[in-house]
């Protein structure tokens, strides 16, 4: 292997630990929630063994040293994307961001917004988060939902893109990279088809931000959410980032402090983004320790994590490509395909794989992992999914390799 | 090994070759239900005769211990008054909620005290009961 990234995986605390009859643990599950550096744990807990206050609030210094620690969270943040700090908006998660704009483009008086007839575009391989808002957002305007396919490797389906993606479409939301298939999605070209139609982009950077570096200017979107906690940052931290214009032209979601202009007994105004669209004390510990991993994953560089996933992806198919009854659900070559891995064994299901390798210390992901049409399309129950992060490395693959061998004697399919 | 108390011989023969799988036509009343945590899904045929079951038949996808619970299930129940019915599910139900300390009534539950080491596999209860639930629904529905 060029790059060995290993030497990180000390800094992540929970790697100490024995799981089931005295294992390592052999962490593969890095897509539904990433480990935590010892930096990120510490980032957070000093901010409430130091400065903890309400931010924006207080006349005192322990808000003020907060407010700054917030907004220093916020730029780092808008730094990692390429944008502007005021377009950065703390939420709990990718899913209430999605929901935030979904919901907001669904209220008429926000000055860009959904009415009937209008249609919205998704992908048939999209996480429930960027699915089911848009069909709720679609059901209460009277606008019309319709998606882009995937092919059977697992790639988006781009040959009908002039169709799907037609002069009634206001919206077009689509994942970064698939969570199921591992896929890269080609953005530029799917962007050039809404900005051909005047559509919005929204992109579910989920599996994305975490893992290589991206530039919501490059990538020429309106719209773009990611977890703090898919990216070795705290749970309870979410971001949504909008173009500044285009936030200032939505109505916020939720109403409460922190988020007003002005108030009356009977009215209010309400702050610019992103304050709008902060209702209420927001998560501070959890935004202070995001910007901690952001800080730590530029230290270790996100080309470099990158490339060495990449290496680790490579390994990882080409194990299994050397195992019978084992069907990768997925591209099988390397091109644009990130570190996220499903896969099938023939006669066992998923839930059953998930078990036998838990015993030996493996931690993966089985069943239709938030993307049950997906999984309906390809007539199949679910997956048993890989996923990887920096901490990874070849000894876990081949832990994985083996494991499934066992799954396989224990289940007595075929050799 | 922990993992052969989960899975028990009698568990994964039934899984490899279930009993009363596919739907039979002759049927009171059909139901669906689905784990929506995992995916596994099930639909469940029920006849009745004279207040007994007098048939179950059902299709499904799911693991091993969602599809051998509902072939034991199957087993167990047809041929069986509503009452007596009743009286092996609720003995179900209390070997699943038992976290690995009993046993089982064999006399009552036959194959079914196979799903005893279930118990202590939190995640894996919802499996067992996939079916079992479904014929609840089942009977229930069929009674009003
Ligand atoms: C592609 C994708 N989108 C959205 C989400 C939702 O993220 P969260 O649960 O952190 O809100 C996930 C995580 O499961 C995901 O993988």
């Amino acid at each position: 292997m060029n790059l060995d990234l290993s030497e990180y995986k000390k800094d992540f605390p929970i790697f100490q630990r024995k799981v089931r009859g005295g294992n390592s643990l052999v962490y593969l599950d890095s897509a539904a929630t990433s480990q935590k550096p010892t930096a990120v744990i510490e980032a957070e807990s000093n901010f409430y063994r130091t400065i903890n206050a309400a931010v924006h609030r207080g006349a005192h210094l322990l808000a003020e040293e907060a407010s700054d620690a917030f907004e220093m969270s916020r730029s780092n943040v808008a730094s990692f994307i390429g944008a502007d700090s005021s377009e950065v908006v703390f939420t709990k998660s990718a899913t209430e961001s999605l929901n935030i704009i979904a919901y907001s483009l669904g209220n008429p008086d926000s000055r860009i917004n959904i009415k009937s007839g209008d249609q919205i575009v998704v992908t048939e391989m999209e996480h429930h988060a960027n699915l089911i808002p848009w069909q709720q957002l679609a059901k209460r305007t009277g606008a019309s939902l319709s998606w882009l396919s995937f092919t059977e490797d697992g790639r988006i389906d781009l040959s009908n893109i002039k169709d799907v993606i037609n002069s009634k479409t206001k919206i077009v939301a689509v994942t970064h990279q698939s969570n199921v298939f591992g896929t890269i999605l080609p953005i530029d070209e799917i962007s050039k088809a809404a900005r051909a139609v005047g559509a919005l982009v929204v992109l579910d950077a989920c599996q994305s931000a975490p893992h290589f570096p991206i530039n919501v200017k490059e990538l020429d979107v309106d719209f773009l959410a990611f977890s703090g906690h898919k990216t070795l940052g705290p749970t309870g931290i979410g971001v949504l980032w909008g173009k500044h214009q285009l936030l200032e032209k939505l109505e916020p979601v939720v109403f409460g402090g922190s988020m007003v202009d002005s108030v009356t007994m009977t009215g209010a105004t309400w702050a610019s983004a992103p304050r709008k669209f902060e209702a209420g004390v927001p998560n501070m510990a959890q935004a202070v320790g995001l910007s901690a991993a952001i800080d730590y994953l530029r230290s270790i560089g996100l080309n470099n994590i990158a490339e060495y996933e990449h290496e680790l992806t490579k390994y990882l198919l080409e194990g299994l490509a050397s195992m019978s009854g084992i069907k990768v659900i997925g591209p099988l070559d390397l091109k644009d395909r990130g570190g996220v891995i499903s896969f099938t064994v023939d006669g066992v299901h998923p839930h059953d794989v998930g078990q036998v390798l838990d015993q030996y210390g493996i931690a993966v992901r089985t069943g239709h992992h938030c993307a049950w049409p997906l999984m309906r399309k390809l007539k199949i129950a679910g997956t048993t999914r890989a996923s990887f992060h920096l901490y990874n490395n070849r000894e876990d693959i081949k832990q994985l390799i083996d494991g499934i061998e066992k799954v396989k004697s224990y289940f007595k399919v075929a050799k | 090994m922990e993992l052969d108390s989960l899975y028990q011989e009698v568990i994964l023969d039934h899984y490899r070759s279930p009993h009363h799988k596919g739907l039979s036509d002759d049927k009171d009343i059909q139901v669906h239900h689905n784990n929506p945590s995992c995916g596994d899904e099930i639909t469940l045929n029920l006849k009745v005769q004279e207040g007994k079951v007098s048939d179950i038949s059902w299709d499904g996808v799911g693991c091993s211990i969602s599809m051998a619970s509902a072939s034991v299930m199957s087993d167990l129940l047809i041929g069986k008054t509503f009452r007596e019915a009743n009286v092996i599910f609720e003995a179900f139900m209390e070997l699943m909620q038992s976290k690995g300390r009993s046993d089982g009534d064999e006399s009552l539950l036959e194959d079914g005290v196979a799903f005893a080491g279930v118990s202590k596999f939190p995640a894996r209860i919802k499996c067992a009961l996939l079916s079992w639930m479904a014929f609840k629904d089942a009977a229930i529905q069929v009674m009003e």
